[in-house]
């Protein structure tokens, strides 16, 4: 057992992949990353006509938040600032694209084309957003920039109380969107749709992401993190790091926030409270800081964690009063009390202990084999 | 001009309590050097304690006696049991340690007593006396001002002249040499986090009645109005603190009163953004020298 011990890396690696050589016979990143993406997505394809349509739109939940907690990885996972404010920037995306689609809609505009324009206004609406805070983000540190992230996190769904003349208050927008081309048939089902929809954008999100990471800006981004000082003497602009660490994150939680709004067809400050905020960051953490993965386990967390606890409370019979109350908070105490233990027990998340699991039976099975 | 006396007395009278909060919130990062995301959260749930105690007892006294209790008891068993586990070597982990509290405790308060605001009652009449025509102090703004003038002194009181203090002091400057000199350095890190909370619990019960009543959330931009607070005065200053909360209550006060109150959340953040910009370190820390 000893002898398969000191096999392993040493435990307090940095807990991210991105610092593995780059395995060359494989060919470039980018080509890796494309096989890996559209493997992916023909899965996704499949399972969209595996499975009944309520798991399709559960799928692209997942998807769109995704794209929201891939991007937080990148800026608190690898870049290691700490953002509670990713809920905000998520409101940003999903009215955007409500406003835009909107707009479209009265002047009686239709055609394929307009919900990924106002996707990309979306993003751009983000961006800009994202390099605000982030030229502030880049001059504080530690509880300076939680504090203000969650000063954002608050403001952003009130601004849309209280600008109700464009954003409608507290009732919100709807978000019109148009049924599937009628080249996939008539009876094509709607939330397959939405799977393909979001599916695609998320993967396109995450190859560029992917791909980032693995670049000099990727290797900049982890350097700043972990010493500025050393940072900096190695000749990184680390402000600049930072705010295009943030930038980045921005645009991808837009996005996320802009596919959320499309999936439920209408977007309300309610949606996007801090505790949004802090789901996302609680997902993230769980799911393991700083890989691309873990992230993923943190999406599919937010979307099943909820409708677990919904059949669990289901299953024992209560009064409605008493169920109700359990189905909004249950998930909430059990998010809250699986981060404390996970931070105090696996820092390294869901992501951490599963490759932790794999390279023991990695070690061992080599082991055997010597 | 009678509006602006007014708006004034209640804002110092709202940025007392922002004081008390923020103080707390410079307790604990003088002591443990972390920034105590979880004290609104903690702070409610006192809060509702005593809201059980009231209304099953009858008495306002007993709920505020209980909820200050509570808050002392829940500041020592967050240290003891989670925040004393947690790794510190980034300055990241506390924080989101901090923020499981949150979302665990405002789960568990909405479970046992609903999402629904709960009127929370205040022991005086909170109508202003008038003098000589213009409507000044109502009885509730002097037991505000008169308790956190109360704690803060006896804070200071305890800081600079007891033995405790003393302690306390040390153990957060130099943990290890206290520890070599006899000081239980973890006993005073639970203290500390002890003092804090219940403070915070304080400036709940003060604060509730002023707002929109008992909530798992009633915190929420109190908590950032405190922090803001705090950072206005430096994070390392209890004086600062106390003076970040009267300016941020004044500020608060006359946004709502002249602005309209949707906009106060924005105006703590422009405020916090300003400082934070201008000077980091808040406005009574010393400058510290520069590391590249």
């Amino acid at each position: 057992m000893s002898a398969t011990r000191a096999a392993l890396p040493p435990k307090h690696r940095p807990a991210d992949t991105g610092d593995r050589p780059v395995d060359r016979r494989l060919g470039s990143t980018l080509l890796r990353h494309l096989a890996v993406v559209l493997a992916v997505g023909l899965l996704l394809v499949a399972v969209s006509y595996a499975v009944e349509p309520f798991r399709n739109f559960q799928l692209a939940t997942v998807a769109a938040y995704l794209c929201a907690t891939a991007g937080l990885t990148v800026l608190t996972g690898l870049n290691g600032q700490l953002s509670l404010g990713h809920g905000a920037l998520m409101a940003t995306g999903a009215y955007t694209v409500a406003l835009c689609q909107n707009a479209f809609a009265d002047r009686g505009m239709t055609g394929g084309w307009l919900l990924p324009l106002s996707l990309g206004a979306a993003i751009v609406s983000t961006v800009a957003v994202g390099a605000v805070v982030g030229v502030a983000a880049a001059r504080l540190r530690g509880p300076y920039l939680a504090g203000v992230t969650l000063a954002v996190a608050i403001v952003v769904p009130a601004l849309a109380v209280t600008f109700d003349g464009v954003f409608n208050g507290e009732q919100g927008l709807s978000v019109p969107v148009e049924p599937p081309p009628l080249s996939l048939g008539p009876y094509f089902p709607y939330e397959r749709w939405q799977l393909w929809l979001t599916g695609a954008a998320t993967l396109l999100a995450l190859l560029l992401l992917a791909n980032l990471i693995r670049s000099r800006y990727g290797r900049s981004f982890r350097a700043v993190r972990d010493d500025e000082v050393a940072a900096r003497l190695a000749g990184i602009h680390v402000a600049r790091t930072q705010v295009l660490a943030f930038v980045v994150s921005a645009a991808t939680a837009g996005l996320g926030g802009a596919l959320l709004a499309v999936l439920a067809q209408s977007v309300s400050p309610g949606a996007f409270s801090l505790t949004l905020s802090l789901f996302l960051l609680m997902a993230v953490v769980i799911g393991g800081l700083g890989r691309l993965t873990g992230a993923l386990w943190g999406a599919v967390l937010l979307v099943a964690l909820p409708d677990l606890t919904h059949s669990v409370t289901e299953l024992l019979t209560l009064s409605p009063a008493v169920a109700q109350r359990l189905e909004g908070n249950l998930p909430l105490a059990i998010f809250g009390l699986t981060l404390i233990v996970v931070m105090i027990a696996a820092p390294g998340g869901v992501q951490g202990l599963l490759s932790r699991l794999g390279r023991g039976l990695l070690a061992r099975w080599s082991a055997r084999r010597s | 001009m009678d509006r602006f006396v007014f708006l004034t007395i209640d804002g110092l009278s709202r940025g007392a309590v922002y004081a008390a909060f923020a103080l707390a919130l410079v307790l604990i990062w003088r002591a443990a050097r972390v920034v105590n995301f979880a004290q609104g959260a903690m702070a409610v749930a006192a809060a509702y304690v005593a809201y059980t105690v009231s209304t099953t007892t009858g008495s306002y006294w007993l709920g505020f006696a209980v909820a200050i209790v509570a808050g002392l008891l829940l500041g020592a068993l967050v240290d003891r049991v989670v925040m004393r586990h947690v790794d510190h070597a980034s300055h990241l982990n506390p924080v989101i340690v901090a923020l499981g509290l949150v979302l665990l405790i405002q789960a568990v308060l909405g479970m046992v007593y609903g999402n629904e605001f709960r009127p929370a009652e205040a022991p005086f009449s909170r109508s202003a006396l008038t003098v000589g025509g213009v409507a000044v102090l109502s009885p509730y703004d002097l037991f505000v001002f008169a308790t956190i003038g109360v704690v803060v002194s006896g804070l200071a009181w305890m800081f600079a002249r007891t033995p405790v203090g003393l302690r306390m002091r040390a153990a957060a400057f130099a943990p290890e040499v206290s520890r070599l000199l006899g000081v239980n350095v973890g006993g005073m890190l639970t203290l500390g986090w002890a003092l804090a909370s219940g403070v915070g619990a304080l400036a709940a019960m003060l604060v509730m009645p002023t707002e929109l009543g008992l909530h798992p959330h009633a915190m929420d931009l109190v908590f950032v109005s405190a922090f803001t607070a705090a950072v206005v005065g430096g994070l390392d200053s209890p004086p600062g603190a106390v003076v970040g909360g009267l300016v941020v209550g004044l500020l608060l006060s006359y946004v709502s009163g002249y602005a309209g109150s949707d906009l106060t959340p924005l105006a703590v953040l422009v405020l916090l953004l300003a400082v934070l910009l201008v000077r980091p370190g808040g406005l009574f820390a010393p400058v510290a020298a520069r590391r590249v």
